[in-house]
C-alpha cells in the first residue's frame, strides 16, 4: 500500500477517487495530406463532436455544477461556428494539402497573438479561451481524450501539478472533495484556493501526477500532508470515523458564526481572515468573520502575464470594500520577492531571496509600481472601511518614504476631485530588528500587523522552505514570544492595536499565549475563524496574563508547550 | 448596403459577453456584416474577429450591412448595442 507525504495545507479528511487534472497540451505538426476532401470532412466531424461536448459541459455547469459565469461557453462556442475559422482552415486543407489541425492552429494562433497586443485585460485572457476551443478542436481531430473537471459526476479528489485561480473557477464545488498537488508549499496559491474552498488538500507531493491514476482511492490527511494510495478498507474505515468526528465538531460550533469572540473574563478580540482574492472575501463572511485582516495582493500580479492596471485593481479593492459591508479591510502591498516571483518583470535572481529585494525594498526602487497601486486604493477608500499596510519595513525610513507616496498620491486624488475615505496605514512586522526597535515604529503607525512565518524563519534563521531546517520552524520558541510581546507591548502604550496574520494566529497551542500577552487580533483563513473563537471563548485571559512571565522564562519551545498543557489543558 | 456610425459607452470596451451578444445577432442575418475600426474591417459574425478588433471605450465604430435583410438586420444591432449600454 503506497502513501505520499506532501505538505499539509488545508485541513479536513477527504476520501474519493483521483481525478487527474492536467492542461489539454497537443503537439501538431505539419503534414500535408493527399485526400483533401477527406480532411475538410475529418475536420467538420471535429468540429461537431466539440460542438456537442462544450454544449455539454456548458449544460452541466450551469445545472449540476452552479458555475454562475457558465456564459463563458458561448463564446467558446461561437469560436467553433466562427466563419473566419471555418472557411480559411477549409481553404488551407484544400489549397495548401495542410492537415486540418495545423490549418487550425495557423488560425486561431493569428487571433490569440492579436489578442495578447491589445491593451485590455479582458480580450488578453480571451487569448486562454481560443486556444481552450483550439486544444479542444485539435485534441479531437488526432483522437486524444479529454477530460473536464466541470464534468465530474462523482466526488473526486483532485490531483494536478498545481492550482490556479482559472483552474478553481472550474472545479465542481459539490463534488470536489480534496485536492493534491506536485508543487507548491504552505503559503502557495494552491493552499489559499484550497483553503477558501474549504477542501482537504496536501501540496508539494512532487509525485503526485506520476504515481496516481485515475479512478485510484486516495485518503488525503489534509492535517498530517499524508496521501494514502488505494488504502486497505481498514484504514479507510478508520479514517471515516475520524472525518465524521471533525465534520460533528464543526457543525456543533457554526452557531459561534454570529457570536461575538469575547474569552471567560469579558475581554473583546477580533478574528478577522486571510484572503488573497476578490472571491475568498464571501467566505470570510459566511464564517463569521469580523473583517479582513490580511488581503494578499500579489496573487492580483502574480496571475497576470503583466502588471495590473489601476482600473483593473481598483475594481478587485472596491469590490472586496463592498463585500464587506463597512467591516475594515486590511491590505498589504505588493509583497514581491522572496518566494513569491513575477516573471513578466524579469528581476535578477539572487542567491538569498528571502534577505533580498521584496515586499516594500522592491516596491521603494519601482514606485511607479507601488504608486499605482495605492491610487487604486485610495480610489476605492470611499466603498468601505479601508487599512494600508506595508510589508518587510525594517528601517523606520522605508515605513516614512512608504507613508510619504502614500500622502502625496492623496493630494493628487484629492485634487483630482475624487472622494477618498478615511484610511488608516500600518505596517508589517516580520523581520526581528523592527520587532525590536518597536517603540519607535509605534509612534508613527496607525496599526500593526505581525507575519509570524516570516518572523518564526528570521528569527531562528531557518528558511522555511528548506524541509532540512524545518525543525526551526518553532513558533513557541521564547525568542519568538518575548518579540511578539515586546511588539504587543509597545503598541499598546501608543494605544495602536496588533493583529497576527500567521499561521500563529490559528495555531491552538498559541492561541491561549496570545490571548494572555494582549493580542488585539487574529487573522486566520476563513475555514478557521469559527474554531479560532471558539478556543477562545473557553478562555480566561487575567488567568493566562499572570503566567506569561513564567512561561517566558523558559529556556525551549518544548518546555513552553509543556509547560501550557499544564496551565490550561488540563482545565478544559 | 447600409452604413452607421457608434460611440462605444460601455467601459470595459467591446470585451467577451458583449461580443458574443453581438455575433450572435449578426449571425442571424444573411446579410453580409462587417464591423469597421481605426480602419480595420472585421466580419461582424466572427467573434475572433470582433474580439481582436479591440475596441474600447469612446471608440468610434461603423456597422456596414450589405444584402437582402440589411435594413432589419442594422435595426436589431443599433437596437441591442443601445440596450445592453455598449454604444449608441
Amino acid at each position: 500500500m503506497a502513501f505520499l507525504q506532501g505538505i499539509p495545507a488545508s485541513e479536513g479528511i477527504a476520501i474519493a477517487k483521483a481525478f487527474r487534472f492536467e492542461p489539454i497540451d497537443v503537439k501538431i505538426e505539419c503534414k500535408k495530406v493527399e485526400n483533401s476532401t477527406k480532411e475538410v470532412n475529418l475536420f467538420y466531424e471535429a468540429l461537431e463532436k466539440t460542438v456537442d461536448e462544450l454544449k455539454q459541459i456548458k449544460e452541466h455547469a450551469s445545472t449540476e455544477a452552479g458555475i454562475e459565469n457558465a456564459t463563458i461557453f458561448d463564446a467558446h462556442l461561437l469560436v467553433l461556428r466562427d466563419p473566419e475559422l471555418i472557411e480559411p482552415v477549409i481553404d488551407r486543407i484544400m489549397k495548401k494539402q495542410y492537415n486540418a489541425e495545423f490549418a487550425v492552429k495557423e488560425i486561431t494562433d493569428h487571433y490569440i497573438h492579436l489578442l495578447l497586443q491589445t491593451e485590455n485585460e479582458y480580450l488578453k485572457e480571451r487569448a486562454a479561451d481560443i486556444k481552450d476551443v483550439a486544444n479542444r478542436l485539435q485534441a479531437h481531430l488526432l483522437g486524444i481524450p479529454v477530460f473536464d473537471p466541470a464534468m465530474v459526476t462523482e466526488n473526486v479528489i483532485i490531483v494536478s501539478e498545481d492550482l490556479t485561480p482559472s483552474d478553481a473557477a472550474l472545479l465542481n464545488p459539490s463534488k470536489v472533495k480534496g485536492a493534491v498537488t506536485n508543487v507548491g508549499g504552505k503559503t502557495s496559491h494552491a493552499a489559499f484556493i484550497a483553503q477558501s474552498l474549504n477542501i482537504p488538500s496536501v501540496v508539494g507531493t512532487k509525485t503526485a501526477l506520476g504515481d496516481i491514476e485515475n479512478g485510484d482511492v486516495l485518503v488525503v490527511d489534509g492535517y498530517s500532508g499524508i496521501v494514502h494510495i488505494n488504502p486497505t478498507p481498514e484504514l479507510i474505515e478508520e479514517y471515516e470515523k475520524k472525518q465524521e468526528q471533525t465534520l460533528r465538531d464543526l457543525s456543533e460550533l457554526s452557531w459561534l458564526a454570529k457570536e461575538k469572540t469575547i474569552s471567560l473574563d469579558e475581554q473583546y478580540f477580533s478574528i478577522v481572515g486571510n484572503i488573497g482574492s476578490m472571491e475568498e472575501a464571501k467566505g470570510v463572511i459566511e464564517h463569521g468573520g469580523e473583517g479582513i485582516g490580511l488581503f494578499r495582493t500579489e496573487f492580483l500580479f502574480m496571475e497576470k502575464k503583466q502588471l495590473p492596471t489601476e482600473e483593473e485593481q481598483f475594481h478587485v479593492y472596491k469590490s472586496v470594500l463592498e463585500s464587506m459591508n463597512g467591516k475594515p479591510v486590511v491590505v498589504r502591498t505588493i509583497d514581491i520577492g522572496g518566494d513569491k516571483e513575477l516573471p513578466y518583470l524579469k528581476l535578477s535572481k539572487e542567491m538569498n531571496p528571502f534577505l533580498g529585494l521584496r515586499g516594500i525594498r522592491f516596491c521603494l526602487g519601482e514606485q511607479s509600481i507601488l504608486r499605482t497601486q495605492l491610487r487604486a486604493l485610495i480610489r476605492a477608500s470611499a466603498f468601505g472601511t479601508l487599512k494600508i499596510m506595508f510589508p518587510m519595513v525594517a528601517v523606520i525610513e522605508e515605513f516614512r518614504q512608504g507613508k510619504l507616496m502614500f500622502r502625496e498620491e492623496c493630494e493628487k486624488l484629492i485634487e483630482e476631485g475624487v472622494e477618498i475615505g478615511h484610511i488608516e496605514l500600518g505596517m508589517m512586522v516580520e523581520i526581528p530588528a523592527t520587532a525590536l526597535m518597536i517603540e519607535a515604529f509605534a509612534k508613527e503607525v496607525d496599526f500593526i500587523s505581525i507575519g509570524t512565518n516570516d518572523l518564526i524563519q528570521y528569527t531562528l534563521a531557518a528558511d522555511r522552505s528548506n524541509e532540512q531546517v524545518s525543525y526551526l520552524y518553532q513558533p513557541y520558541h521564547p525568542a519568538i514570544l518575548r518579540l511578539i510581546k515586546n511588539v504587543i507591548d509597545a503598541a499598546h502604550k501608543e494605544g495602536k492595536s496588533v493583529s497576527i496574520c500567521g499561521d500563529m494566529a490559528g495555531n491552538e497551542v498559541a492561541i491561549p499565549l496570545l490571548v494572555g500577552m494582549g493580542l488585539d487580533e487574529f487573522s486566520v483563513h476563513s475555514a478557521a475563524i469559527i474554531k479560532t473563537r471558539a478556543h477562545i471563548r473557553k478562555l480566561n485571559k487575567s488567568e493566562i496574563e499572570k503566567k506569561i512571565d513564567i512561561l517566558l522564562n523558559l529556556p525551549n519551545a518544548v518546555e513552553i508547550e509543556s509547560a501550557l498543557e499544564n496551565f490550561f489543558y488540563k482545565k478544559l | 448596403m447600409i452604413e452607421k456610425k457608434f460611440i462605444v459607452t460601455s467601459p470595459t470596451g467591446i470585451h467577451a459577453r458583449p461580443a458574443t451578444q453581438l455575433v450572435q445577432t449578426a449571425s442571424r442575418f444573411t446579410s453580409d456584416i462587417q464591423l469597421e475600426y481605426k480602419e480595420r474591417k472585421v466580419n461582424l459574425k466572427s467573434i475572433m474577429g470582433v474580439m481582436a478588433l479591440a475596441a474600447g471605450k469612446g471608440a468610434e465604430i461603423t456597422i456596414i450591412v450589405d444584402g437582402n435583410d440589411e435594413e432589419a438586420a442594422i435595426e436589431q444591432l443599433a437596437t441591442m448595442l443601445k440596450e445592453e449600454g455598449l454604444a449608441e
